[in-house]
Order: C-alpha cells, then structure tokens, then sequence
C-alpha cells in the first residue's frame, strides 16, 4: 500500500434539519478532487459501495446538465439520477440526486471543494432532503443489505 | 419535532448534557438525583432532559419502589451509534478509493469533463 495521510471521515447528522453532511480532506489539488467528480470515467472508479460497479447511462457534470447511472452488484441493481444545477471548475457542484426506486425522496446536494493550500483540498458534502424520515431513507439507501437489517431492527426496537 | 424514532434519537443525542446522561448511565442505573448531582442545573431540568430520552426510547423508568431508577437502553444506543459507525465507514471505503484514484492522476487539466459523454446508455 501507499504511504498516505490517513484522513478521517466526519459526518454530520443535523437533528433539526434533514441533512446529512460529510466532510473530508485529500491530499490532491481541488482541481484534481473536482475532476473525479466531474469526469464520468473518472466518477465511476470509485463512486459507490464496494464490490459494486457504477454503469452510467449518461453524465453531463455542467450546469444545467444531468447523470443517470446504475450501480449493480451481484445481487444489488440500483439506479440513480439527478440534474447538475450550478457546476463551478474546482470549486462548487451543486446537484440533484435521486434513488430510481423512491423518485419523490429527491435530496438536493452541494459539494464544496475548499482549497487547502498545500495542494491539499477539504470536500464538504450536505445532502438536504424534504423530511427526516427521507434523510434517514436516504442514508440507508444503497447500503449493504447489513445495515439495512440493522436499520430496520433499530426501527422495530424504538418503535416497541 | 421530527415524528420518527430514528429522527428522535439523533435529536436526544444532538444535546451535550444528554450524552453525558447517557454516558452516566452506560455504567449503571441511576435516579434523577444522581443524574443531577454533576451538573449545576436542578432535578427539574434533569427530569426534562429525561423525558426527551425517554421519548427518544434510549431509557427507561424502572417502578422499583420509590427509587424509579432510569435504565439505558444499551441496545438502541448501541445500535444508534453502529449505524452511524458503518455509514461513516462506507463513506470512508468510497473516500480511499479516490485517494488511490488521485494518486494516480495526472496534474493539470488535459482533459475536460463537462461535455464528456458515455456510450453505456444502451445498458437501462
């Protein structure tokens, strides 16, 4: 393996707001960071859950575009899709994303790409939905079929 | 007030006095005296921070006599905090894939993203 910075992971689970915002720090260029978003081939090598493969349908990362992808596993066929609302190089995207199975729970996404100095970049990424149990739908969505057990068992707990 | 459980216990847990609270009584049972006895703040306030935990169904009042002993419900606490465990982690294999990914892309901006287009849409 490569000697590397190892980075945490932070996630935010707002209680007020039905937002999920995860932030974390790379050792690369924001231009760098932005491209792997931005480029479909890019995206897709390491976009998604693992041992699972992106296929994407279309991937037009400008403002005003939009992406449909899949992400297939052996026993997972999930779609995905949304619009790029306002895309700024190595600094902003601001999208839409939806899961194909639950159309309505669209969450609206912003990725910020915070230059470091350093050649080093801080990603923030806020996912807005429309209700809490959207947000906690959303989270679960496209997750191991483990956590989804253990969400739905943490379900059933509290609602005893 | 968010309606669904999920919602309630990361709303219980959003406040510090609370945690602490859960922390206490991750050790064992405690009556609302001495859950309040760390803290500058009256049984009242205490007795308030509990409802909302216990809304929440991360604790529970015990009728042992007139003690009433609060109890942690280690299960939904422990589940709670696993799967914003596993979320996390799942962020973070995705995140080291574009480590690897960064490192081996070249600098500068050869190529241009925005109108690149691919030919898989036959597959859906």
């Amino acid at each position: 393996m490569t000697a590397r910075n190892t980075h945490e992971t932070e996630i935010t689970i707002d209680p007020d707001v039905p937002l999920v915002r995860i932030i974390r720090e790379f050792d690369a260029p924001p231009e760098k960071v932005f491209r792997a978003h931005a480029d479909p081939e890019l995206f897709a090598e390491w976009n998604g859950p693992r041992r699972h493969r992106m296929e994407t349908d279309h991937f037009d990362c400008r403002t005003g575009g939009s992406y449909r992808y899949r992400l297939v596993s052996e026993d997972v066929d999930a779609g995905f899709y949304g619009s790029f609302h306002e895309v700024r190089s190595s600094e902003l995207i601001v999208q839409t994303f939806a899961y194909a199975g639950e159309p309505d729970g669209v969450a609206l996404e912003r990725i910020v790409f915070e230059d470091l100095g350093n050649g080093c970049t801080r990603l923030t990424a806020t996912s807005l939905v429309d209700s809490f149990q959207d947000r906690d739908a959303f989270v679960a969505t496209g997750m191991e079929v483990g956590v989804r057990e253990g969400y739905e068992r943490l379900d059933d707990l509290l609602a005893r | 007030m968010s309606a669904d459980p999920l919602s309630r216990v990361f709303s219980a847990l959003a406040d510090p006095t609370r945690r602490n609270m859960v922390a206490r009584l991750a050790l064992g049972d405690a009556t609302v005296t001495e859950l309040a006895e760390p803290y500058d703040v009256t049984i009242q306030a205490v007795s308030k921070h509990l409802k909302v935990l216990e809304h929440a169904g991360l604790v529970t009042r015990t009728r042992d006599a007139q003690r009433r002993p609060v109890h942690l419900e280690a299960e939904v606490f422990e589940l709670m905090t696993k799967w914003i465990e596993r979320y996390r982690r799942l962020a973070e294999e995705r995140f080291r894939r574009l480590d690897d990914l960064l490192l081996d892309m070249p600098d500068g901006t050869g190529q241009t993203a925005t109108t690149a287009q691919t030919e898989e849409g036959a597959a859906s």
